[in-house]
C-alpha cells in the first residue's frame, strides 16, 4: 500500500531523557493506525514531533514523500496533517461554531481590505465557514450548542468539538491523542462510529487510546511504544500476543 | 451596591438597541447642549482616551498580548503631526494617517524582535519602548526641540474648513473613533480578528489549526499602534503644543487601566473605562494628583470582583481555567519527566 506518512529513526531528547527513541513508522494511506503503551512511553511526544509542535533531536519525517522534519505546526497543518490534544486545548471564550471557524483559516484568504469593505473573497469565505462549519458541527452532534462557549461544554463534547476542528482543517491524516478519554460507553461508540465513517471516506486516522477494546476494534495497524522505543508492531492480533507487548504492560514472570 | 450597578447594566444590555440609539443621539447633539467650554474640552478628552484605549485594547484584549507602553506610539503619533505641521506645513489630511502609519512602523521593528516573547516579557519590553521615545523626544532637540516641546501647532484645514473650536474637535475626535470602531469590528467578526483571539486563547491550538501567529500578532501590533498615533495626531493639533510630559509611563498605565476596568476582548469595555477613569479624577479635583493611586484600587477591586471588566460579557471567572491549566501543565511535565523511571 502507497504510504502517506513515515519517519525514519526518530527521536525526541528532552536533556538526558530519551522521550522518543528510534521510532521508525511506515502509516500506509487510508488506514487507521493505532498507537498505544504505558503510560509515560513517549506517544504524545510522538504525535507533538510528527506536528511540529516540538523539534526531533534526530530522524525525519516524511508526509507523502516529501520531508517535513522540523517544519512549524502551521506549516504542517496546511499539508494536510490535522490533530487534537490529549489535554483539550480548545479557544475557551469562543463560541462552537467560532471554533471550528478557525479551522477554516488555511482554506480561506481574506485580507484587511477584504473584511473592511465586506468584499467579495470576505463574502465568500463567510460562506464557506458557516455553511461547512454547521456542517462539521452536525456531524460530530453539536448542532444544539453552537452558539454556547466552549469552556461550558461538557467534557465529551469537547472532545468531539476538538474532533470538528481538526476536520475543518481539511487534513489528509487527522491525529487523535486519547479522543474518547472520560467518555462513557455511548459517546465512546459516537466516536468510535465517527471515526470509522471518515476513514472509509478516505481518510488516515492516526489514534493514541487507552482503551483497548476501541484500538483492537478499530485499528488496521497498531504500533506499541514503551520508554520511547518501538517494541512491537502489526495487526492487532499479532500485537495482542507479541510478549514483549505482554511484558510491558503485565511484567514479566519471574 | 456593586451588585445592583452591575445587574443595572445587564438589564441595559438586554435593551440594547434602544441603549445605543438613545446614547448615539445624545452623542450627536451632546456639544448643543452646553456652551461650557471646560466641560467640552473634557468631552473632547475623553474621546482621545476612548480612541488609545480602544486601540490598546485590540491587542491587549484580542490577542492578549500585554503591551504596556502604549503611549510611546501615542507620543510618535504626536511628534510625527507636530514635526510635519510646524516645519513643513503639509495638509492635515495627509499628515493624520502619516501619524498612524509611523506609529505603526515603529511597533513593526518592535514586534520582530520581540514578539516572539511570551506573556511579562513581551510586557518589560513594551514598557521600556515606551521610556525610549519618551527620552529620545527629549535629548533629540534637533528634532523635537528636548524640553522645550512643540509649540504653535497650525489649527487642522479639511478642504478649505478650519476646526477651530472646541465644537468641532468634538465631532472630528467622534468621527475618528466611530471608524476606528467600525473597522475593529468588521476585522474582529473575520478571519483575522477570529485568528487574533485564538491565538489570545490558545496559541499552540492556533498554530495546530494553521494560523501563522507570528503574522497575525504583528498584524494586531501594527492595527493597534496605528490607531494610538491617529489619537497622538489627533491630540497634538487639538492641543497646539505638545512635549514628552504628556506621554510618561503614566499615560500608559492610566490607558492600561480603562481597557481593564472597562472590560477587554469587548468594543464597549474601554469606551466604558476611558469615561470612567477620565471623570473620576475630574469629579474630585483634590485628589487628581493620586490618580495613578485610584487607578491601581480600581483594577485591583475589578480583578477581584469582576474580572472581565464593567462592560465585559463573560460570565464565569478565569481562575478556575488558570487552576485547570496550571493542573494539566503539571500532568504533562509529569507524564515526561517520569518516563525512564518506571
Amino acid at each position: 500500500m502507497e504510504s502517506i506518512l513515515r519517519t525514519e529513526n526518530l527521536c525526541k531528547y528532552f536533556g538526558g531523557l530519551k522521550a522518543v527513541q528510534d521510532v521508525s513508522i511506515n502509516v500506509s494511506k487510508g488506514i487507521i493506525q493505532g498507537i498505544i503503551g504505558p503510560n509515560g512511553a513517549g506517544k504524545t511526544t510522538l504525535f507533538n514531533v510528527l506536528t511540529g509542535t516540538y523539534n526531533s533531536t534526530k530522524g525525519k519525517v516524511y508526509f507523502k514523500d516529501r520531508n517535513i522534519t522540523n517544519f512549524k505546526p502551521e506549516k504542517v497543518t496546511k499539508l494536510g496533517i490535522s490533530r487534537t490534544f490529549q489535554n483539550i486545548k480548545l479557544f475557551k471564550n469562543m463560541s462552537v461554531l467560532d471554533n471550528v471557524k478557525i479551522g477554516f483559516h488555511t482554506q480561506t484568504k481574506t485580507k484587511m481590505l477584504d473584511a473592511i469593505f465586506h468584499t467579495k473573497t470576505y463574502k465568500n469565505d463567510d460562506r464557506i465557514c458557516e455553511e461547512r462549519g454547521q456542517e462539521l458541527i452536525e456531524r460530530v452532534g453539536l448542532s444544539d450548542l453552537k452558539e454556547e462557549f466552549a469552556s461550558n461544554l461538557a467534557y465529551g463534547n469537547q472532545r468531539k468539538l476538538e474532533i470538528a476542528r481538526a476536520l475543518a482543517v481539511n487534513p489528509d491524516i487527522l491525529l487523535v491523542d486519547e479522543p474518547t478519554a472520560g467518555m462513557n460507553h455511548i459517546e465512546t461508540r459516537n466516536v468510535v462510529e465517527l471515526l470509522e465513517k471518515l476513514n472509509s471516506e478516505g481518510l488516515t486516522v492516526i489514534i493514541i487510546e487507552h482503551d483497548m477494546s476501541v484500538i483492537m476494534n478499530l485499528c488496521h495497524s497498531i504500533l506499541v511504544l514503551n520508554h520511547g522505543q518501538k517494541i512491537s508492531e502489526g495487526s492487532p492480533e499479532q500485537v495482542r500476543r507479541d510478549e514483549n507487548v505482554i511484558e510491558a504492560y503485565l511484567g514479566r514472570e519471574e | 451596591m456593586m451588585d445592583q450597578v452591575f445587574s443595572l447594566i445587564q438589564k441595559l444590555r438586554a435593551k440594547s438597541v434602544y441603549f445605543l440609539v438613545l446614547i448615539g443621539i445624545f452623542v450627536l447633539i451632546f456639544p448643543q447642549l452646553t456652551d461650557n467650554q471646560y466641560i467640552l474640552h473634557i468631552s473632547i478628552r475623553i474621546l482621545i482616551y476612548m480612541l488609545l484605549a480602544s486601540s490598546l485594547n485590540m491587542i491587549v484584549g484580542y490577542t492578549g498580548q500585554y503591551n504596556i507602553g502604549q503611549a510611546g506610539f501615542y507620543a510618535i503619533g504626536a511628534y510625527t503631526a507636530a514635526i510635519i505641521a510646524t516645519r513643513a506645513g503639509y495638509s492635515f489630511l495627509l499628515i493624520l494617517p502619516l501619524c498612524g502609519i509611523m506609529a505603526a512602523s515603529m511597533s513593526a521593528f518592535l514586534g520582530f524582535p520581540t514578539l516572539r516573547l511570551r506573556g511579562i516579557f513581551f510586557a518589560f519590553t513594551t514598557l521600556g519602548f515606551s521610556e525610549v521615545v519618551r527620552l529620545t523626544i527629549l535629548n533629540w532637540r534637533t528634532l523635537t526641540r528636548g524640553t522645550f516641546g512643540i509649540p504653535g501647532i497650525p489649527l487642522p484645514e479639511i478642504v478649505n474648513f478650519q476646526i477651530s473650536t472646541n465644537n468641532h474637535f468634538y465631532y472630528l475626535g467622534l468621527f475618528l473613533l466611530v471608524v476606528m470602531l467600525f473597522i475593529s469590528h468588521r476585522l474582529i467578526n473575520s478571519r483575522i480578528g477570529r485568528a487574533w483571539v485564538a491565538i489570545r486563547e490558545d496559541e499552540n491550538a492556533a498554530k495546530a489549526m494553521g494560523v501563522e501567529t507570528f503574522k497575525y500578532k504583528m498584524i494586531n501590533l501594527m492595527y493597534g499602534t496605528f490607531w494610538a498615533g491617529i489619537a497622538g495626531g489627533f491630540f497634538a493639533y487639538f492641543a497646539g503644543y505638545i512635549s514628552a510630559d504628556s506621554f510618561i509611563l503614566d499615560e500608559s498605565f492610566a490607558i492600561l487601566a480603562m481597557v481593564l476596568v472597562g472590560g477587554k476582548g469587548t468594543l464597549v469595555g474601554p469606551i466604558v473605562g476611558a469615561i470612567i477613569l477620565t471623570i473620576l479624577p475630574e469629579l474630585v479635583r483634590e485628589i487628581a494628583r493620586y490618580r495613578l493611586v485610584i487607578f491601581g484600587i480600581a483594577i485591583l477591586v475589578m480583578v477581584h470582583y469582576r474580572p472581565q471588566g464593567i462592560a465585559g460579557a463573560k460570565a464565569e471567572g478565569r481562575r478556575i481555567d488558570v487552576e485547570k491549566e496550571y493542573e494539566a501543565g503539571i500532568s504533562e511535565n509529569a507524564v515526561e519527566t517520569t518516563a525512564p523511571g518506571n
